[in-house]
């Protein structure tokens, strides 16, 4: 095994950004729940509506997420494309992986 | 979309249909391990000791990277932690890297083998030179199926 790939170097303030369990579940939430107004964002969590703010900052940083107004609020509403492509690259890792693996399956099921 | 904490780390899990012995001796004996990760290394697997491996892949023939040994719980459990871009960053930065956990566990067919890889928020991916060039064919279709899942389309 051995593991560079090609976008990784772009992903890797995704992953960065990624690495906090807030900014992770806003993500998710905005992932599943579609536009969310920052008082909704704030709602279920125990930060502020100013940490709340930050963190989506930190996330529009990296790309993974945008302000979109709708009717008089702004909302927030998460960019699937860097996700996707975050995502392309831990699965050329896991290939490499499966590759390894399968390479030990053989190996010790062969003796047997 | 599933969740966003799934991007942060590599799980697999494969039945192997051998006793957990027989799978910890080719998890943790060099010469056994070598072959199977495809690499060449110098020194054997202690807990708290450093591996260098060299790469036999052809993508990336003759690139040499280390690899820093966790815990060893005989039968159980083999951790590691190493730079996921492989080459070896300028300044060797442990809080760059990223952690390979493998679990063994007894199954009727013979042993279950679990490896996870996580901490990819953590790593410099910086340091990633070399492209994987035979990997970005077909990826189009699988980004589509993808960026639909993340939107919850079903």
């Amino acid at each position: 095994m051995a593991r560079p790939e090609p976008s990784l170097k772009r992903s890797a303030p995704v992953f960065a950004a990624l690495g906090d369990e807030l900014r992770l579940t806003l993500v998710t939430r905005l992932g599943s729940e579609g536009p969310l107004s920052i008082t909704s964002l704030t709602e279920g969590t125990r930060v502020t509506r100013q940490a709340v703010t930050k963190h989506l900052h930190v996330l529009e940083g990296a790309g993974l997420v945008r302000a979109a107004r709708q009717g008089r609020e702004q909302h927030w509403e998460v960019r699937t494309a860097p996700l996707a492509e975050a995502r392309r690259c831990l699965d050329v890792i896991a290939r490499q992986w499966d590759d390894a693996l399968a390479r030990l399956k053989a190996a010790v099921e062969q003796d047997e | 979309m599933g969740s966003a904490r799934e991007l942060l780390k590599i799980e697999r899990s494969v039945v192997l249909r051998a006793p957990r012995a027989r799978v910890w001796r080719a998890l943790t004996r060099a010469e056994e391990f070598a072959r199977w990760f495809n690499v060449t290394m110098e020194g054997d697997f202690t807990p708290g000791g450093r591996v260098t491996m060299e790469s036999k892949e052809t993508a990336y023939v003759g690139l040499r990277f280390p690899l820093f040994v966790q815990r060893m719980e005989p039968e159980h459990l083999f951790s590691w932690r190493w730079y996921p871009g492989s080459a070896l960053p300028a300044d060797e930065d442990p809080t760059k890297q990223t952690e390979v956990v493998f679990t063994l566990e007894e199954v009727p067919e013979g042993t279950r083998l679990t490896v996870v890889e996580t901490g990819f928020e953590r790593v410099d991916l910086q340091v990633r030179a070399k492209a994987f060039e035979e990997n970005t064919g077909g990826w189009e279709g699988q980004l589509k199926n993808i960026e639909a899942y993340l939107r919850g389309a079903s």
